[in-house]
């Protein structure tokens, strides 16, 4: 259930995100101008490292909050390491690790990339569609030690970058880590590994698909009742009507599959089982209806939502975009079908009431 | 203009995982006892009046009503959770399911007193079952055009026409029906329509079976030739039927019924790709688990929003317009992930009946209680697009 503050939290980032992060403003503006100004107001209200505590250099705040402020940037399409850096905090501080002020992203967060720790405590492997690895200072990286996972800060000068982008555009690269030397590390706390952190990535993204989800919503009916088409604004005919009817309903599922899955996480002691359904299936059924989110909005939009200058494309190409961080929707319905299959038929239905 | 959808993930408290266990053991005891099979949908007598009694014994009819009429003043989501378990068993909760569901509820709020005494606690008891009488000839998904004409006379009113598709008429005791008592006027086409309470013991009523296409007597034709209807069954407004529709929806499209009605081919699924499926079949099951989970948080937000006092008209018509889609679907997704699989590790019995009585009645999931057309209607409405 969203909470005061949660919803305290949230309408201060909107504020933010509405003065200095607006989409049309964004996706008029020439250069990167913007993003310095935005950051340091994210920074100053405490919102980029939210899930650190007040000891290790963060603002302490719950991860409810975190959650709230990132379906707000998911509202806003946002395109600065928001999501990024929080999740990184919330992994160095699994480790106890200070965090830097700076902007950060974190890897890996593909299913089959590796990086490893060496007993000489030095970084190598390489991380695919890193997220915002170009804009940030710092990676924090789950490393695999000789036994046990261990939680690392690196700097982002001490890797190699490529040049690859996600589908929006914004960086994506394969961060390659040649004897990297961490500037710290500690070991990741019992029963904490890649798992855990693909799934919180997941609910991440599922959380800011929902906003994002949201927004095109809103985009779409507020364009089909003004765009007048056979002397008539569009909304008023029944095939139009009846797609945005569907696009409520894929917005309706991601909002309660997204809000779900975090609302789960932040009350959670361990990541369990009820955290594996909940963020699985919500990164599932986000995807799901990012897909066809964004393919109902373009046909309402017609030939405008298909120029750079509207401002379309910032919601759906990030909506199609973070389908494949933190584990695609095929890789988790794999992971939950092999689950809900080895647990058997008699197990199944009381799973699913449990939540 | 922005839009707002809203669906909190509301938990069901701890008092209905104490429910759920005494729901289940007690569905257990009438499975062992023979009352019927979980495994066939199809097979066995829906309307079992001695079942729906025992369930009535056991608190679970008219479980959020006020005491006084034999409810139990119950949660919404403690009534969610019976539901689902019901269903999920495929127990034949036909005799009293619509009248625990929206019948109750508008007699509770419109039927004068001594209506309300009399007919609630026999409902809640398992004793009585209803049937809706909506649609007509020519008027189905358009509610208004209904002609069944119900013209006042001493001391009640004559109803005469009929209605069609009308499940359980022919074991109902009650009906609740729409008749018109006026014409429409030239503003509102919606005018003229008055909500009964029909005793179908009247003389004058005759229900006439229609078989549907899976050889099951589901539906039914109810001719009304001069059948009287007394004063005192009129329920609500004269003429303005159409005024105390709307809240009823929320209750009625948004429960557990509205995705689980073909829920039973799932675990036959499970059981016949067996616990090490290959990646096509693992990632065909993940996908239906992560969408039927959804699907359920979706349902059990809005009970929490209708336990709250509020009026989720177009979440509850999502709900059902997703729901019914996916149900729909089911049996073909099963069919298609179970392809491949080697005849002699799968039971093919079992698994072959339940999909072909699945897809049989698929057709009408998103037909009844309202099309899909016409929840994207409200919807589109909700969203202020007309």
């Amino acid at each position: 259930m969203p909470g005061e503050r949660d919803q305290i939290v949230a309408e201060a980032a909107a504020r933010i995100l509405g003065d200095l992060a607006a989409p049309q403003t964004v996706n008029n503006a020439k250069d990167r101008a913007w993003k310095a100004p935005l950051w340091q107001a994210l920074g100053a209200a405490g919102l980029t490292l939210a899930w650190v505590p007040d000891a290790l250099g963060g603002a302490g705040a719950g991860l409810a909050e975190g959650f709230a402020v990132l379906g707000v940037a998911g509202r806003f399409a946002l395109a600065v390491p928001l999501a990024e850096t929080l999740a990184a905090g919330w992994l160095l501080a699994r480790g106890g690790l200070q965090c830097p002020p700076t902007p950060m992203t974190l890897a890996p967060l593909r299913p089959h990339d590796r990086v490893a720790i060496d007993a000489d405590g030095r970084l190598s492997g390489r991380a695919t569609g890193v997220p915002f690895a170009r804009d940030a200072s710092h990676i924090a990286v789950l490393a695999d030690g000789g036994k046990a996972p261990v939680i690392a800060l690196a700097a982002i000068d001490d890797c190699r970058l490529d040049e690859s982008r996600n589908l929006a555009g914004d960086a994506a690269p394969t961060v390659i880590f040649d004897r990297v030397a961490p500037i710290a590390a500690a070991p990741a706390p019992t029963g904490f590994g890649r798992t855990s952190l693909l799934l919180m990535g997941a609910a991440i993204r599922a959380v800011e698909t929902a906003g994002a989800l949201e927004a095109v919503l809103s985009l779409s009916v507020a364009y089909a009742n003004e765009r007048v088409a056979f002397e008539r604004p569009i909304g008023k005919f029944q095939a139009v009507q009846q797609n945005l009817a569907r696009l409520a309903g894929e917005t309706a599922a991601a909002l309660a599959a997204a809000g779900s899955a975090a609302d789960t996480i932040a009350h959670a002691a361990t990541f369990d089982d009820a955290v594996f359904l909940e963020a699985a299936s919500a990164k599932v059924r986000t995807a799901e209806a990012a897909t066809e989110g964004a393919a109902i909005a373009h046909q309402v939009f017609g030939a405008i939502g298909f120029t750079r200058e509207h401002l379309l494309h910032r919601f759906t190409l990030r909506l199609l975009a973070w389908r494949d961080d933190f584990g695609n929707e095929s890789y988790w319905a794999a992971e939950l079908g092999r689950h809900v299959a080895r647990r058997g038929a008699d197990e199944f239905w009381p799973m699913v009431a449990s939540r | 203009m922005s839009v707002h959808l809203q669906f909190d993930p509301i938990r069901l408290p701890p008092e209905c995982e104490t429910l759920r266990a005494e729901v289940r053991a007690f569905l257990a005891e009438e499975i062992a006892a023979g009352t019927f099979d979980p495994h066939q949908p199809g097979h066995g007598d829906a309307y079992n009046r001695g079942f729906s009694r025992r369930v009535g014994a056991k608190g679970w009819i008219g479980m959020t009503w006020p005491k006084q009429y034999g409810g139990h003043e119950r949660s919404q989501l403690e009534r969610y959770v019976v539901t689902e378990e019901f269903r999920v068993a495929n127990a034949p909760s036909h005799l009293h399911f619509v009248a625990d569901r929206q019948s109750g509820p508008i007699l509770l709020r419109y039927a004068p007193e001594h209506l309300k005494a009399d007919v609630l606690p026999r409902i809640c008891r398992g004793e009585l079952c209803f049937c809706i009488g909506m649609s007509e000839p020519g008027s189905g998904s358009d509610l208004f055009a209904a002609k069944t004409r119900a013209t006042k006379t001493d001391g009640g009113w004559r109803i005469n026409g009929s209605k069609i598709w009308t499940t359980s008429a022919q074991v109902a005791d009650y009906m609740l029906a729409l008749f018109r008592t006026s014409p429409p006027t030239k503003d509102n086409r919606r005018h003229g329509l008055t909500q009964f309470l029909v005793d179908m013991k009247t003389p004058g009523i005759a229900v006439n079976p229609i078989y549907q296409m899976t050889g099951q007597r589901g539906f039914n034709e109810v001719v009304f030739d001069d059948a009287l209807v007394p004063d005192d069954h009129v329920m609500g407004e004269i003429d303005g039927a159409w005024k105390q529709a709307t809240s009823e929806l929320a209750y009625e499209r948004s429960g557990p019924e509205r995705f689980l009605e073909t829920f039973y081919v799932l675990p036959e699924l499970i059981r016949a790709l067996g616990p090490e499926p290959d990646l096509r079949g693992a990632e065909g099951l993940g996908r239906l688990v992560a969408q039927l989970h959804t699907l359920r948080r979706m349902s059990v937000s809005v009970a929490g929003m209708l336990q709250a006092g509020k009026e989720p008209v177009v979440e509850g018509s999502i709900v059902k317009d997703l729901g019914t889609l996916w149900e729909q679907k089911l049996p073909g997704r099963v069919r298609e992930l179970t392809a491949f699989l080697e005849p002699e590790v799968i039971n093919h019995a079992t698994l072959d009946e339940q999909l072909a009585f699945a897809t049989m009645i698929a057709p009408k999931l998103t037909i009844q209680g309202g099309t899909t057309e016409i929840l994207r209607g409200i919807i589109a409405r909700g969203l202020g697009l007309r």
